[in-house]
């Protein structure tokens, strides 16, 4: 039987499974979390909600009369595709992955509330 | 057969852990036929690809299977790649492997995790998904996350790889090699899982090829038949490997066709970071691909995936097809769920035969054949008869 050997060597090893929330893990260096976006460097041409797979991304117009992105977290599957289309490279990635929320309203990241 | 009782099991079961319809009819405690109904997790992922450009295709094809989700993209990329007809840098190849057996790697592990339970063995399912979390968290680490790569892109792979994670993956590979060739040896002497698994799930080298069985179904049947080494795609040409047979034809032959192809797989990326060339990792290619039909295959954990896209001079595709490995393994089900003979099938086996295809329902459904619920009445529409549907006519 060898499975008893081995079991008897887990139960004296530490425990494998973190208590999450109060214990957390670090994510990897280059892991894709909620998309940042830099309005300053942002040129409104569109890229990103072209090649956006899930629509999280779509373009309104702005109280100056710009197009600028505005993104729905709640939409994201997070490939990092609309970073890798920005001609401008005003969209990154952040490593931040806790995003649930109860409102789904406050998971819009809105460019008309946001002053330039 | 006239005492026979069928027994519906699912498409909602405890054991099974998609929907699926398995119809067994049983004599007292032994299977005399069996009878498959699917389509109960049809997602129209075909025809949405129709409505998207090629580059968000890939995302979505990779979201065709949690559990091979590169296969899928990587095959698309090779179909649309095979159309617009250009190389790639060598590089992006040798990536594409790497990230294609660090999959293999996952799924096979989740597999043994999953048979293990099947079988009531719950100590090892526990043990292998632990020891599983060093592959999830290295994928993590190479393509940025644990589930959805996003790795293979048209014209290459959207991530390098450096020299120090690269170095990291072998340290992962080494622990990982020592663990699973624990979970081997403990397989082999286990006497309460060989109890469970041997001579159960009978699928004879003959009935896998006249079935087309495919992956590590047939290879375990003794039919040596693998795309990585029948048609070598990425950077398979120029890696030596072992395509891995047995041949008792039963889930023990499958779970130890598993293990060692997890060594396998574990060789295969030392030798393609060892070989692996510096230079670019993809090339440009344009959004509008050239009207022209393309194929992409590989050997996914499960089998052979294939993935057909005819284009029309736009930047979506005109029609996609995939065959996922499952669907030609669910004809091998009905065989290994009926006594023949000497073989006899007994009702506690149905859960662990049925799981050694290593079967993913959402994968394969696709609308084959239509069923009326009330009375049973199934038919087949015709392309034609399908066209003419869609345009709105009648049938």
């Amino acid at each position: 039987m060898p499975i008893f050997g081995e079991a008897l060597r887990n139960a004296l090893q530490k425990r494998a499974t973190l208590l999450y929330p109060f214990e957390k893990r670090a994510v990897a260096e280059d892991y894709r979390g909620k998309v940042e976006i830099d309005y300053n460097l942002c040129i409104g041409c569109g890229l990103c909600a072209k090649d956006c797979p899930s629509s999280a991304i779509e373009l309104v117009l702005t109280s100056d009369n710009k197009k600028k992105p505005k993104y729905y977290i709640s939409r994201c599957t997070f490939c990092a595709q609309c970073a890798e289309s920005c001609p401008r490279k005003a969209i990154k990635m952040t490593p931040f992955y806790e995003l649930a929320t109860y409102n789904r309203k406050a998971e819009v990241v809105d460019p008309c509330g946001i002053s330039q | 057969m006239s005492t026979a009782i069928d027994i519906p099991i699912g498409p909602q079961h405890p054991a099974l852990k998609e929907p699926i319809n398995i119809t067994c009819y049983v004599d007292g405690e032994q299977v005399v036929g069996a009878k498959l109904r699917m389509g109960y997790n049809h997602r129209g992922i075909e025809k949405a690809g129709e409505y998207q450009s090629y580059i968000q295709n890939l995302y979505l094809a990779e979201r065709i299977c949690g559990i091979c989700g590169i296969v899928h993209s990587f095959s698309l990329a090779q179909a649309t790649e095979d159309i617009i007809g250009k190389e790639l840098p060598r590089r992006a190849d040798y990536i594409r492997t790497i990230g294609l057996e660090l999959n293999r790697v996952h799924s096979h592990l989740l597999w043994l995790g999953v048979a293990a339970h099947e079988v009531g063995f719950d100590t090892l399912f526990m043990y292998v998904w632990r020891d599983r979390e060093a592959v999830m968290d290295l994928i993590e680490e190479v393509t940025g996350n644990r589930v959805t790569y996003a790795l293979v892109t048209i014209g290459g792979v959207r991530r390098d790889l450096p020299q120090e994670r690269a170095e990291k993956v072998l340290r992962v590979m080494d622990l990982l090699e020592e663990k699973v060739k624990k979970y081997k040896k403990m397989c082999i002497d286990e006497k309460t899982l060989r109890m469970r698994c041997d001579g159960v799930g009978l699928l004879r080298k003959e009935d896998a090829i006249a079935l087309c069985a495919v992956g590590p179904t047939a290879r375990a049947s003794g039919v040596p038949y693998d795309v990585r080494a029948d048609d070598p795609h990425a950077a398979y040409d120029e890696i030596p490997f072992k395509v891995v047979t047995y041949d008792t034809c039963d889930v023990t032959a499958r779970v130890l066709v598993r293990i060692d192809e997890t060594l396998e797989s574990i060789n295969i990326i030392r030798e393609a970071i060892k070989k692996m060339p510096s230079g670019p990792i993809r090339v440009r290619l344009p959004r509008v691909v050239p009207a022209g039909e393309g194929v992409g295959r590989t050997e996914a954990p499960r089998g052979e995936v294939i993935h057909y896209v005819r284009s029309n001079n736009s930047d979506k595709p005109f029609r996609w097809k995939v065959r996922a490995p499952t669907l030609a393994n669910f004809l091998s089900i009905p065989v290994m769920l009926t006594s023949k003979g000497d073989y006899v099938v007994n009702i506690a086996d149905i859960p662990i035969a049925f799981a050694s295809i290593d079967p993913c329902m959402s994968c394969t459904d696709r609308a084959i054949k239509f069923v009326d619920v009330n009375d049973g009445k199934s038919w087949v529409w015709s392309l034609s008869q399908i066209k003419r549907v869609s345009h709105g006519g009648g049938r």
